[in-house]
């Protein structure tokens, strides 16, 4: 399994001297200072670092919700920087899913609605929507409850609504910020279950962030940041 | 993309209903209000209209004295009943000539009293201005040749001298005279000044001239144009034909009047409209003010929403949809508030028409006009805030609390 994955690999990002600068001048903070890093396809890789470490603005960055000051950002070989606002929007309709630490759900909106959002902006129609969106659900095990509303689900539930509004468009990577960061060790290791399953069954890259190592053990590759750097990249247990 | 984004907003109001509620409740108030003025204004208008018509269509009012400058001259002669005849002869175009004098008489009959109208004049006096006799008869030749002593009364003085009495026949008391009543005019009800008009009583001219007045005079005259006819050429003849009778050389001014009613409907038609546009630009402020709630309830939803507009923009929506869902949201919320305006403005104006006494006029005109209107406070309020919220930063919005 891990050597068909090392040998069938195509790089879907490649980050070459990203920086991300804030402000200017003598107040200028060096967020990110010149990340090197390569994710392949069906990869499932955990970022760590101490808080402040920049590791959600990397994030941010390969998620197209911000840009970097200087680098080349390539997904599936497109340079993302030469992309325009409407484009690099397109990206994340089609191509990305979103996991968010406090879940980030509509609020007042069912467990079905919140899944048939990306849906509506992809256009699709109603039937097919319903359909889909349905199914997503039972991939993340809330058949029959689809008409809850956010505040009736527990935090468990509502990550998973989360995971699965993230999941049902498809998309080649779903990026997951603290996705674990709210819930109990129990529910915690239920989502990194099911994070692994959508990793192996589906083949969707999953880029996490976190800074608990007993959830970043379900990943197969950790990067660790420290101070707008990466200080070590490890795959499968080794040090590269 | 039409479509969902509707489905989107209409979501999303069904979602705070309450919300929903207060933002509409300025543009009911202002499209409700701006609908009932115009309404209401125009069945006042109507009404004046009405009460002019029902005065006596086309009527032209012939008095001595002159219309301008100081020092009216007491000198000025007054008609004669041959004045009026010289009219109904000399002018084409004329339907009828009323002569008329009258004076203020307490009537007495038996131990009740009424001060009314006491009126000189013909069976011309009817046509002209629009009366017709419920019960008895009009004057017959002899008694308006001979002067008798016999009168027709209006509806008013009826009720308050004979109550539920059968009254023809019987006599009142006109100060000295005593004279049998032959006829009821048909009520007229108010007219546009708030003068009863059947607060009156009918003599015959002669009668009047001899037994109240004592002299030959005749106080004005009551022309009715022919339907169809020109009111300004008759108006032109009758004033050449008095200057001829009165001697007046070119020079002199003319000393007596020739009025139109329709000057006079028009002046008071004008007076109504005015007020009407007057009250309706007050109720325009109130929309105006409504839509600024609107824009108002707008940009705190905004704000509350931060979060959910984050969302939105994270998982792909583009800027002009979420500016776009916005402003669908306003403009659905403003035209369901104006559709609600206008149902609350016509039960209101129905009623108010019939507590004012005022008839209804259905004007669509201002019913579109007011609804548009309404959508379009929509689009105008809402894209402020719908601009702030298309312009979020996602990863801001996201971190908003």
């Amino acid at each position: 399994m891990v050597a068909f994955n090392q040998i069938d690999t195509h790089p879907i990002i490649e980050l070459k001297g990203i920086t991300k600068v804030y402000g200017a001048g003598q107040a200028a903070m060096h967020a990110l200072r010149g990340i090197d890093l390569i994710i392949n396809e069906g990869e499932f890789l955990a970022v760590m670092g101490p808080s402040g470490s920049s590791k959600s603005t990397c994030m941010n960055i390969l998620g197209c919700l911000d840009t970097p000051t200087s680098g080349s950002y390539k997904f599936k070989g497109i340079e993302v920087g030469r992309l325009d606002h409407k484009q690099r929007t397109r990206l994340r309709r089609f191509y990305f899913g979103f996991v968010f630490q406090g879940y980030n759900l509509l609020k007042r909106t069912s467990a079905l609605e919140n899944v048939e959002l990306p849906l509506i902006y992809r256009g699709i129609t109603a039937n097919i929507r319903r359909a889909r969106a349905l199914q997503a659900l039972e991939a993340v095990g809330l058949k029959g409850w689809e008409s809850h509303m956010p505040g009736e689900l527990s935090g468990g539930q509502q990550q998973r609504v989360a995971i699965a509004r993230a999941i049902v468009t498809d998309p080649s990577v779903l990026f997951a910020d603290e996705p674990t960061g709210n819930l109990d060790t129990a529910r915690s290791h239920e989502i990194m279950d099911l994070l692994t399953r959508l990793n192996r069954d589906r083949g969707i890259t999953i880029v996490m962030v976190t800074h608990e190592p007993d959830m970043a053990m379900y990943a197969k590759r950790t990067v660790h940041f420290l101070d707008g750097r990466v200080e070590s990249d490890n795959q499968n247990g080794r040090i590269l | 993309m039409l479509l969902n984004t509707i489905i989107l907003a209409l979501r999303e109001l069904k979602r705070n209903v309450m919300r929903s509620v207060l933002t509409i409740l300025g543009i009911v108030i202002g499209v409700g209000a701006v609908i009932t003025m115009v309404t209401i204004g125009g069945g006042a208008t109507a009404q004046v209209k009405e009460q002019i018509a029902s005065m006596g269509s086309n009527l032209l009012m012939v008095t001595p004295g002159k219309r301008f400058g100081p020092g009216q001259s007491s000198s000025v002669p007054l008609f004669k009943l041959d004045d009026g005849e010289a009219i109904a002869r000399e002018v084409s175009s004329i339907a009828a000539v009323a002569p008329v004098s009258s004076q203020s008489i307490k009537a007495i009959f038996g131990n009740q009293n009424w001060t009314t109208q006491v009126t000189g004049s013909s069976n011309q006096y009817f046509r002209v201005t629009n009366r017709t006799i419920r019960t008895g008869r009009l004057f017959s030749d002899t008694e308006l040749r001979s002067g008798a002593a016999v009168c027709i009364v209006g509806e008013t003085v009826r009720k308050k001298l004979f109550g539920g009495q059968e009254c023809l026949g019987l006599n009142i008391r006109l100060e000295k005279l005593s004279c049998q009543v032959i006829g009821v005019l048909e009520a007229k009800g108010q007219s546009t000044m708030g003068m009863d008009q059947d607060d009156i009583v009918v003599i015959p001219l002669r009668t009047f001239q001899r037994r109240i007045s004592g002299n030959q005079d005749v106080a004005m005259f009551q022309v009715s144009v022919q339907q169809g006819a020109s009111t300004e050429k008759a108006q032109q003849d009758i004033r050449l034909l008095m200057r001829e009778r009165r001697h007046l050389s070119p020079s002199d001014d003319d000393n007596f009047n020739v009025m139109d009613m329709k000057e006079i409907a028009n002046m008071l038609t004008g007076t109504t409209r005015l007020l009407t546009a007057l009250l309706s630009a007050v109720a325009a402020v109130s929309l105006l003010v409504g839509g600024i709630g609107i824009m108002n309830i707008m940009l705190v939803s905004v704000t509350e929403r931060t979060r959910e507009i984050g969302i939105r923009l994270a998982i792909g929506a583009f800027e002009h949809e979420v500016l776009f869902q916005f402003l669908v949201e306003a403009v659905v919320l403003s035209s369901f508030g104006g559709l609600i305006g206008i149902v609350l403005a016509l039960s209101a104006s129905v009623w108010l028409a019939s507590t004012l006494r005022v008839p209804f006029v259905f004007n669509g005109g201002i019913v579109i006009v007011a609804f548009l209107f309404s959508a379009a406070v929509g689009v105008i309020f809402g894209y402020f805030p719908a601009m702030k919220a298309a312009r979020l930063d996602p990863i801001e919005a996201l971190r908003h609390e």
